[in-house]
């Protein structure tokens, strides 16, 4: 093992992500932002499958380097978009944004790599704890707030997934990370815990709640790593569970019904995530040697197209300053942003599973395993499930963003330009991964778990996929302007619920709690003050005792209205005399007495 | 131009139409795959049920002012 070996590639980011702040040359530390990837990578093409980075934590083993194809595979395209990210961010000045990525891309690394539950579960906080900053240095009250629901929800989701492994090391004595009998309760909190990661229904409404708000930059790491592990863990430990099936089915279609009504640009795309994900989460569920291949293929095709998309439509942000639709369509953006359409149409292709672009390889990987399985119903959904996606991400956004029909009302946005040129090559990067993987897809079939026995390019396979996206591309046209019309709206999601608790929450406490509160704040201040009062004027105290001794009614507040006058109770000063007198004279006596 | 993509379109529906009898699916697994033209129906019905139910289920229900969640 070499040096760059001797840690776990998580931790070369975490490290990383430590050093950076302290690099105060501004070109060392972009060097060394993209320098980290770099090391990563050469770490990950020297591990061999085995268990490496055990250790002891209370007498139970952990171990921070389970390494197998399946895991490697994740590990591989984790690496290569922190590196694509990092280009695309590299112009960033704050550095705490790029130290927020690297923590964050760490310990996806360190959820991936993890053969236990315990250092399992202290990555996947970390994993949540720095990725809400992403969203956080947007600096907007609504990524303030979307960030804060953001956390909530995934702490929650971390609290969950604690509760199961407590349970699961109570009953079996072993943190070790293996497949779960999904009969025992703690495998049920587990995947609740995992679930919420994978922005199942309804578990997923932060995911399209807080992508959009991230910073330009952030969401193109958000939008590979949350997911994408949570796929990982449960091909892992829930292959071949039934509900994934239908799920991950229903998920797919989900996504795509909401970006048909959805128009900020960024949002829409969130949502095909969700749409996507259940993909994975299908083929995952199905269990098959095929379908975990599918589902493992079209995560790491996903992460690619995925993020040239949110680097597409982060560039038109970036330079327009507009993230919705309505503010873009109908100003001929595709004159000024040629580059971009085209890089954005790359993985708009890929996403939509056109033949030559990689989400044709993996995605119809996944279909074929509904197939061989033999469930028409499953098989039916994901295929309408490809027809909305070239909708919605192909064909919808970007219409919507680079033409539209004009009507003279709108400004040409004069401020829109290429973005920089590392957004571009970001882009550019992705892109080509995109078509490389495409177009040779035996390159990421020799990485995949199982021996692979499936052909994408079959004269059927490209005949019937080109049949489905022309004829979807029909029913757009037709559509046109049903689709487009509208105005700028929200859609209420299943984040309709904890917002509404979150609200009734707030009343409660405003109103009948505050209430509460008050009644018994007066009531301690009256008393409070009448005891002020009273220490001011003690003797009253004595007088009221005396009074009502002498069976008279003394009220208390109106002995403490007269004023305080220490004459009242002053003692003539020949009483004193008279008494040391008579003590002295006692003193004596018994002195005398005593002395005697 | 519009009318030059409309005849572009017409003609690739028509090319994949028929190229769907020459290249009929191999290995089909369920009967709808044995039909050589299933994905051009299914492309354009898919399509156009997902844009209608999804309008007609956003406008009636789900869709609300942008304001919903900051009004009192």
């Amino acid at each position: 093992m070499t040096v760059i070996n001797s840690m776990p590639p998580a931790f070369i980011y975490i490290l990383g992500a430590l050093i950076l702040p302290v690099v105060r040359i501004r070109r060392v530390q972009q060097a060394l932002a993209l320098l980290i990837p770099v090391i990563a990578m050469v770490s990950l093409l020297q591990l061999q499958p085995g268990i490496y980075w055990t250790g002891k934590f209370l007498g139970y083993d952990l171990v921070f380097g389970r390494v197998d194809k399946l895991s490697l595979l994740f590990a591989y395209v984790f690496v290569i978009i922190s590196f694509i990210g990092m280009v695309y961010a590299i112009h960033i000045r704050e550095t705490g944004q790029h130290v927020a990525a690297y923590l964050y891309v760490g310990s996806t690394l360190g959820v991936v790599f993890a053969g236990d539950l315990f250092s399992l579960f202290v990555f996947w906080e970390i994993m949540a704890a720095s990725s809400v900053f992403l969203i956080w240095y947007n600096k907007t009250k609504t990524s303030l707030d979307a960030g804060f629901r953001y956390a909530m929800v995934h702490l929650l989701g971390g609290a969950i997934l604690l509760a199961g492994i407590v349970m699961q090391t109570a009953t079996t004595g072993s943190i070790a990370f293996n497949p779960f009998d999904l009969h025992t309760t703690a495998a049920k909190f587990i995947l609740v815990g995992f679930l919420i990661n994978a922005a199942v229904p309804p578990l997923h409404a932060w995911l399209p709640d807080a992508y959009p708000e991230g910073t330009i930059t952030g969401s193109v790491f958000m939008t590979a790593f949350t997911t994408k592990s949570a796929v990982y863990v449960l091909a892992r430990s829930f292959a071949g569970t039934e509900m994934l099936v239908w799920l991950g089915a229903i998920m797919a279609l989900y996504g795509v019904f909401y970006a048909v009504l959805e128009k900020d640009i960024r949002r829409l795309l969130a949502y095909h995530i969700v749409s996507q994900v259940g993909y994975m989460v299908c083929g995952v569920g199905l269990g098959t040697e095929m379908a975990i291949n599918g589902a493992t293929a079209h995560a790491f095709c996903h992460i690619l197209y995925k993020a040239v998309l949110f680097m597409g439509m982060g560039a038109i942000i970036h330079v327009t300053g507009r993230r919705n639709i309505f503010d873009l369509k109908g100003r001929n953006l595709y004159r000024k942003m040629p580059i971009t359409l085209i890089l954005y149409m790359v993985g708009a292709f890929s996403i939509s599973a056109v033949p030559l672009f990689n989400g044709f390889i993996s995605k119809t990987m996944v279909v074929a395993a509904a197939g061989y399985d033999h469930r028409p119903v499953i098989e039916l959904l994901l295929h309408l499930a490809s027809v909305g996606t070239f909708l919605s991400v192909g064909l919808k956004l970007p219409w919507g963003a680079w033409f539209g029909k004009p009507t003279g009302q709108e400004d040409d946005i004069p401020e829109a330009k290429e973005p920089p040129i590392n957004m571009l090559l970001a882009m550019g990067i992705g892109s080509f991964l995109c078509i490389l993987t495409g177009i040779y897809p035996k390159l990421l079939y020799d990485l995949l778990p199982h021996p692979v026995h499936f052909h994408p390019y079959t004269p059927s396979h490209v005949v019937a996929s080109l049949q489905l996206l022309i004829l979807t591309l029909a029913g757009f046209w037709l559509y046109l302007d049903k689709l487009m019309a509208g105005k700028p709206a929200i859609t209420l999601d299943t984040d309709w619920f904890y917002r509404q608790f979150g609200r009734a929450v707030l009343l409660f406490c405003l109103y009948p709690l505050n209430r509460f509160r008050l009644l018994i704040q007066l009531a301690f201040a009256e008393k409070t003050k009448t005891v002020c009062r009273l220490s001011k004027n003690p003797y009253i105290l004595l007088e009221m005792i005396w009074a009502s001794l002498q069976g008279k009614n003394a009220v208390l507040e109106t002995l403490l209205q007269r004023a305080y006058n220490e004459n009242a109770y002053r003692i003539p000063i020949g009483i004193g005399v008279c008494a040391s007198l008579i003590f002295l004279f006692l003193y004596a006596l018994v002195y005398m007495r005593v002395a005697g | 131009m519009i009318i030059k993509l409309r005849y572009a379109l017409w003609i690739s529906i028509a090319s994949t139409f028929i190229l769907g009898f020459f290249f009929p699916n191999q290995h089909p697994h369920f009967w709808w795959q044995k039909l050589p033209v299933f994905d051009v129906f299914f492309g354009f019905f898919g399509c156009i049920l997902i844009i209608v139910f999804a309008k007609w289920v956003g406008h009636n229900w789900l869709m609300k002012d942008r304001d919903y969640y900051d009004r009192n």
